[in-house]
């Protein structure tokens, strides 16, 4: 009864254009943008932040990152823990040799310098297309971390061979080091995200995004219709690899504080942000979130359940939860290919003929 | 002759008995390939859970035992007995074949038509799922495999190489014999599917699914054959494996250093596969031989991929793959 665009008169262009076109989702969007900034930073404390919050605000950035690739402009990467790593790398290095400048800049600074590795690395993409794409980025991958484990310049030669974030402040409160606390870490990171989220979604919709999509949905053809294959794959691998890049440095400088290439960026990442991709939904921003949201809670929920409340031993449930992500991967894939904001799409439909369908 | 050339000939020779090693995991890889047009990711996972298998029927532990304890409280773990190694390795085949009929059944039946990604993604995920079914059935602890093939250094190709050269070359005799059984495999599944009824369904299959489908031959039948048969590859190569470097997790790996040796040979082309792994094999020592002193060592972690992503750039369909042909 709610959920409709009946009687929600638009009398601009702008207005007809927008993200959220129901009065419903509009305030629902606000709801939630007043809650996550408003209320949130009184009620978290270091447990919530630490186990769920902060690292779902960061693996959001990374499935935004990797959707745009995958999802709209149809490039499968393997190489999305790579990409972390040189994000990581590079703001440990730019808070190192710059320590007067700006936290907030050094992270967009190393997503930008991300941005252009993920370019060099999309060059081969012009050439080679799907699963040989998906492992030339696998040589990104192991080269990259190679690189930084091997490489003394980039861990400032410390004997242990990892990076530490040494503490920075933003307007006079801690956001990395030991002494920053979980507000603190949780509004600089919400802060990229909503940034991120908003840029992804009008970039998706504009003229790049179309392009991109012409590109996913026949190459060969969007280039007959004059879009420069060059240009938008290249871009798609630049924006991609810059959100990459600031999710890396978040999760390096605000939630680990202290990191090693080969273990905090290791394939494995690159499967993790590959599945929340998936099990979000291809091309799709809300997929991001709801994939991202799904494999960050569901671990937790999964290791409450098995070991603190049925007292199973931590090495089970963890097997447990390996085999239980790769059915749901399964799952999603035969019921819905298209992922939870598929399944968020139907029931929107279905929200707006109720009660009465037709 | 100079020590430099001679240590470059011994690393040629780890390298090609390397190659074979790797050339194992990318037939499966190719097998599925051609008959079904998935890229199975599983191929690796499915070589450890074969070997997991293998371990576990040897050793006589008892499936699941760590789940049924954390259930109800038992302290299950052994039936008890061992189970001599020629009965083991059928049993482990006829698990891969369950298995095989499984996939089709679960899996694949309900992905016909999808998009070849989609496709390649379920394998991802029928990965992760194998990979904690097979720690939770067997225990994910580092095992032992002994099938009763020779080990240890070579001493016919060190005394002969020592009465031509001066200098005996360190060659693994597992190795020596995982080139011979994959070269028996190769001519076995050659024979196969040139001489008998099921091998010529295969090709039929693999070349038109359509067109074989209108004379007959049953898709489902073919696919539950071909994910036996990869089954069985990843057995052969899980045991080789397996022995060399016990049975553990990072067996799964391998799957992932079978991709460059693909891109290398093509996808659909089995000798391929063997070329594009000696290539590798060989490739990836001589590099670390020559290029250590300079960037130090470990490059064998990426230089196969960087080597396939050069090797891409001139020629996207590999070394025999069939030349792609796109129209709009």
């Amino acid at each position: 009864m709610l959920y409709r665009e009946a009687g929600d008169y638009k009398t601009s262009y702008v207005a007809d254009s927008q993200t959220f076109p129901i009065k419903f989702d509009r305030y629902g969007y606000y709801f939630i943008l007043g809650f996550a900034f408003l209320v949130m930073p009184l009620i978290i404390n270091d447990y919530w932040a630490n186990a769920i919050v902060v690292p779902f605000l960061i693996y959001t950035i990374a499935a935004l990152g990797l959707n745009i690739l995958i999802g709209y402009c149809g490039q499968l990467s393997l190489g999305t823990g790579g990409f972390m790593a040189v994000g990581a790398y590079a703001s440990y290095k730019l808070m190192t040799g710059f320590p007067d400048f700006n936290i907030i800049f050094v992270i967009i600074t190393a997503g930008l310098i991300t941005a252009a590795v993920g370019v060099l690395f999309g060059l081969p993409s012009l050439r080679i297309k799907g699963f040989y794409l998906a492992v030339a980025t696998l040589a990104a991958q192991f080269f990259l971390i190679w690189l930084f484990t091997r490489t003394g310049w980039f861990y400032n030669y410390s004997p242990t061979g990892m990076i530490s974030a040494p503490t920075r402040t933003v307007l006079g409160y801690p956001v990395t080091g030991p002494r920053a606390s979980a507000v603190s870490m949780y509004l600089i990171c919400l802060c990229f995200l909503v940034a991120c989220a908003w840029l992804a979604r009008n970039l998706t919709r504009g003229t790049m995004g179309r392009q991109w999509m012409a590109i996913r949905d026949m190459d060969i053809a969007a280039e007959i219709i004059g879009v420069n294959p060059l240009m938008a794959k290249l871009s798609a691998f630049a924006v991609s690899s810059f959100f990459v890049g600031i999710a890396g440095a978040l999760l390096f400088t605000v939630y680990l504080g202290a990191a090693e290439a080969g273990e905090a960026f290791g394939i494995d990442k690159s499967f993790l942000v590959l599945f929340m991709v998936i099990i979000g939904g291809l091309g799709s921003i809300f997929g991001a979130f709801a994939g991202a949201f799904f494999l960050i809670v569901g671990p937790v929920l999964l290791k409450l359940l098995l070991v603190d409340s049925l007292g199973w031993p931590t090495d089970l449930a963890a097997h447990l939860e390996i085999m239980i992500v790769g059915a749901l991967i399964l799952v999603f894939l035969i019921l819905e290919p298209h992922g939870i904001a598929a399944l968020w799409r139907t029931i929107k439909q279905k929200l707006r003929l109720w009660p009465f369908p037709y | 002759m100079p020590d430099t050339l001679l240590f470059a000939m011994e690393a040629t020779l780890n390298g090609l008995t390397a190659g074979v090693m790797y050339a194992l995991v990318a037939l499966g890889f190719v097998l599925i390939f051609k008959a079904s047009g998935i890229f199975n990711f599983a191929q690796g996972v499915m070589a450890l859970f074969a070997a997991l298998t293998l371990v576990g029927f040897q050793s006589g532990q008892i499936p699941f035992s760590h789940l049924i304890n954390a259930m109800f409280g038992t302290r299950l773990h052994h039936f008890g007995w061992n189970m001599p190694t020629l009965l083991a390795i059928p049993a482990t085949v006829a698990v891969m074949i369950l298995l095989a009929i499984l996939v089709e059944r679960f899996i694949l039946k309900h992905l016909i038509n999808q998009e070849p990604i989609i496709l390649f993604m379920a394998t991802i995920g029928l990965a992760y799922f194998l990979e904690g079914v097979g720690d939770i059935m067997w225990g994910a602890e580092v095992k032992a495999l002994d099938v009763g093939l020779p080990k240890g250094m070579s001493d016919t190709v060190d005394e002969l190489t020592f009465n031509w050269f001066g200098y005996g070359f360190f060659i693994d005799r597992l190795e020596l014999w995982a080139a011979g059984i994959a070269a028996i495999l190769v001519a076995s599944l050659t024979i196969f599917s040139q001489y008998t009824k099921q091998g010529r369904a295969l090709r039929a299959v693999a070349d038109d699914h359509q067109a074989a489908l209108s004379v007959g031959i049953s898709l489902r039948f073919i696919w539950v054959l071909t994910w036996s048969i990869a089954g069985i590859v990843a057995l052969v190569a899980g045991i080789m494996w397996g022995s060399k470097s016990g049975v553990q997790f990072s067996l799964s790996l391998i799957a992932l250093k079978a991709l460059p040796v693909l891109i290398l040979g093509g996808f659909t082309s089995i000798p391929g596969a063997i070329v594009g792994g000696l290539i590798i094999g060989v490739g990836e020592k001589l590099f670390d031989f020559f290029m250590q002193p300079i960037v130090g060592g470990a490059t064998e972690n990426w230089f196969a991929y960087m080597l396939a992503l050069v090797f891409l750039l001139f020629r996207p369909q590999g070394l025999f793959g069939e030349k792609i042909i796109e129209r709009v």
